[in-house]
């Protein structure tokens, strides 16, 4: 992963979409509206389109690879993601067998983003106890990358049965699969991600992004530490895209609105105001606004974290599709090739050779 | 205890807990912190997120210092020894919420806080709620020198007086106006959906949110 270009991804949480009429879109329909807004991705020139996993209302994103294979049929060039896997609650064998398919399938375009998850729904769903939490990821995250490295492999742990000197099709090059590690903030997640030598996915949805410096340095002397070239360092943040920074306001606010407060009730947080919206726009981790207004937002953060990844979560309560779709579009043709330009004139060490 | 008025020890290296070991460092803390392993693993870690401070032991944090923070998972505390904090001033900085926590019917039916069963696992030690109100990011970017016009309030509850007003102190030094809440029941005002949870109040209006009606 020594000479990868800098990577411009979507991401979605399998919101729930609506029509321009105001209808909620089914959740069939918004499965089928994922695998369009895939399409334009690829059109519009974006390099990577990714799925989250979650399980809870108004998210249908319970089986991203199966929309990821669709998408591969219907597209050429984008790579399919996730962003991010809740790794602990899958098998790792099984989560191999569908992701050397779909790199198969797709000529090589399988990625994941690989996490602990912040939410833990997946769990008690899964039959799996709270109470292991950082052993189920630690043991899955050790077997998977071998998984994707190092075949036949044998190994033993507590989470799962014990393989011997096993192999799993369909083959991969070993380590062809690029798999990223989703972190939130916990130091010995970025130190873990370092230790397997994945490239580090900060998840960034609050404060202005230049707060996660100092984890980009951890992770990059942990590198050093355990022997690893310098790999990359991606950025999540949520963000919308609108012809003016009024109209993109005024089109994410409502939605953003009744997410939060929902959030903030589950979670005993103050509710979201208005002030508060404008100052995440502002000074923190909400990328909203004109083409402009967004690209200077994130060469930034490219900056301040010198990122090799950007990638913007486009989706968000039932914000309706014909939104989706003109955010999508700007980010493609306006965003990136604005981000692309600014970069240019102004260089930043290791972004694109991290 | 000569000497040792500026030490203090955290058990838990993770996001709170290096943020406090920050914080405690730059107000000339003598600071020894620990995760669930040996100190070689949050060496780096220390190292990068807060110098200064020391990576060590969970036995040798607790020898370190007569004051220690409690910042490890909350399903995780029971997990510790019961008189392993015999006569120290214990700070309870955790937070108990399900969808991180799981269900623990215990913590979720605690009518008088989480930190009245935190006191009731550690018997021997002098429990104080507080540093759990913010978060980690929030703490970091809120602290302030004393006197500073938008200094944030810190509230700590404890029916340890002596170790209450130690923790006060302690507090003040760290960058906040510290805010005596009561007694450690009043500790439910701190937490997830009480009125001081997550937001940043001067320490005039945390006084008032603290106030709890004496109904007897
Ligand atoms: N995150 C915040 O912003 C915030 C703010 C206020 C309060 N809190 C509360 O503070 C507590 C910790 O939260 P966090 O976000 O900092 O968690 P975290 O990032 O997951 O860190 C937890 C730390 O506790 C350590 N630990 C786990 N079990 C242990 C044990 N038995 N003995 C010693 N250390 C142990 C872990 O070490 P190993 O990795 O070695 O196991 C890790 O360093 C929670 O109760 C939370 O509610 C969090």
């Amino acid at each position: 992963m020594t000479d990868r270009e800098f990577e411009f991804g979507l991401n979605t949480f399998g919101e729930v979409s609506s029509d321009s009429s105001g209808r909620v879109l089914s959740e069939a329909e918004t499965v089928r509206l994922m695998i369009d807004e895939a399409v334009l991705a690829e059109s519009v020139g974006i390099d990577s389109f990714n799925i989250g996993e979650h399980y809870r209302d108004g998210h249908v994103d319970t089986a991203g690879h199966m929309i990821l294979a669709t998408i591969a049929g219907r597209t050429e060039r984008i790579r399919l993601g996730t962003s991010v896997t809740v790794l602990s609650t899958r098998d790792p064998v099984r989560l191999y067998t569908e992701f050397a398919t779909l790199d198969a399938a797709s000529n090589g375009r399988a990625q994941l983003i690989v996490g602990r998850a912040s939410s833990t729904d997946s769990f008690p769903l899964y039959g799996f106890d709270l109470a292991d939490y950082e052993t189920l990821f630690e043991e899955k995250l050790d077997l998977f990358t071998r998984l994707l490295r190092d075949q036949p492999v044998t190994w033993s742990g507590t989470v799962r049965t014990p393989l011997v000197d096993q192999r799993v099709s369909p083959a991969i090059a070993p380590g062809s699969i690029p798999t990223w590690v989703g972190v939130g903030g916990s130091p010995q997640s970025v130190v873990r991600a370092a230790r397997y030598g994945h490239p580090l996915m900060l998840a960034i949805i609050g404060g202005h992004p230049s707060r996660f410096a100092p984890y980009v340095d951890l992770y990059h002397r942990a590198l050093e530490q355990f022997g690893h070239p310098r790999l990359p360092v991606g950025q999540h943040s949520l963000g919308f895209i609108a012809r003016t920074d009024e109209e993109a306001r005024a089109a994410y606010w409502p939605e953003f609105e009744r997410v939060m407060t929902q959030a903030s009730l589950e979670r005993g947080f103050p509710t979201p105001s208005p002030e508060r919206f404008e100052s995440e726009i502002a000074h923190g981790a909400l990328f909203i606004g004109s083409p402009e207004t967004v690209a200077a937002k994130i060469v930034e953060s490219i900056r301040d974290l010198s990122l090799g990844r950007f990638d913007l979560k486009y989706d968000i309560g039932h914000l309706s599709r014909d939104h989706r779709a003109s955010s999508i579009e700007l980010f493609g043709r306006e965003v990136i090739p604005r981000v692309r330009e600014l970069l240019a004139e102004e260089p930043v060490a290791a972004v694109s050779h991290a | 205890m000569p000497n040792t008025e500026l030490n203090l020890g955290i058990v838990g290296a993770g996001k709170i807990g290096v943020t406090i070991a920050r914080a405690a460092v730059a107000a000339g803390y003598d600071v020894a912190i620990s995760g669930s392993g040996p100190a070689e693993r949050i060496a780096l870690t220390i190292d990068v997120l807060a110098p200064g401070a020391r990576a060590a032991t969970l036995a040798e944090v607790v020898q370190h210092s007569d004051i220690i923070v409690l910042a490890v998972p909350t399903h995780r505390f029971r997990s510790l020894p019961r008189d392993l904090f015999a006569g120290k001033v214990l700070i309870d900085a955790m937070n108990y919420w399900e969808p991180i926590d799981g269900t623990d019917d215990e913590l979720a039916s605690a009518p008088d806080g989480t930190s009245v069963v935190v006191q009731r696992c550690f018997p021997s030690a002098r429990v104080v709620k507080s540093l759990n109100q913010l978060g980690y990011h929030e703490f970091e970017e809120g602290r302030r020198p004393r006197g500073t016009a938008d200094r944030l309030g810190m509230a700590a509850a404890s029916d340890d007086r002596e170790a209450l007003s130690r923790v006060l102190e302690l507090i003040d030094r760290l960058g906040f106006d510290p805010v005596d809440a009561g007694a450690l029941e009043a500790g439910v005002a701190l937490g997830p959906d009480g009125p001081a949870f997550g937001v940043g109040y001067g320490a005039e209006e945390l006084s008032k949110l603290m106030w709890v009606p004496d109904v007897a």
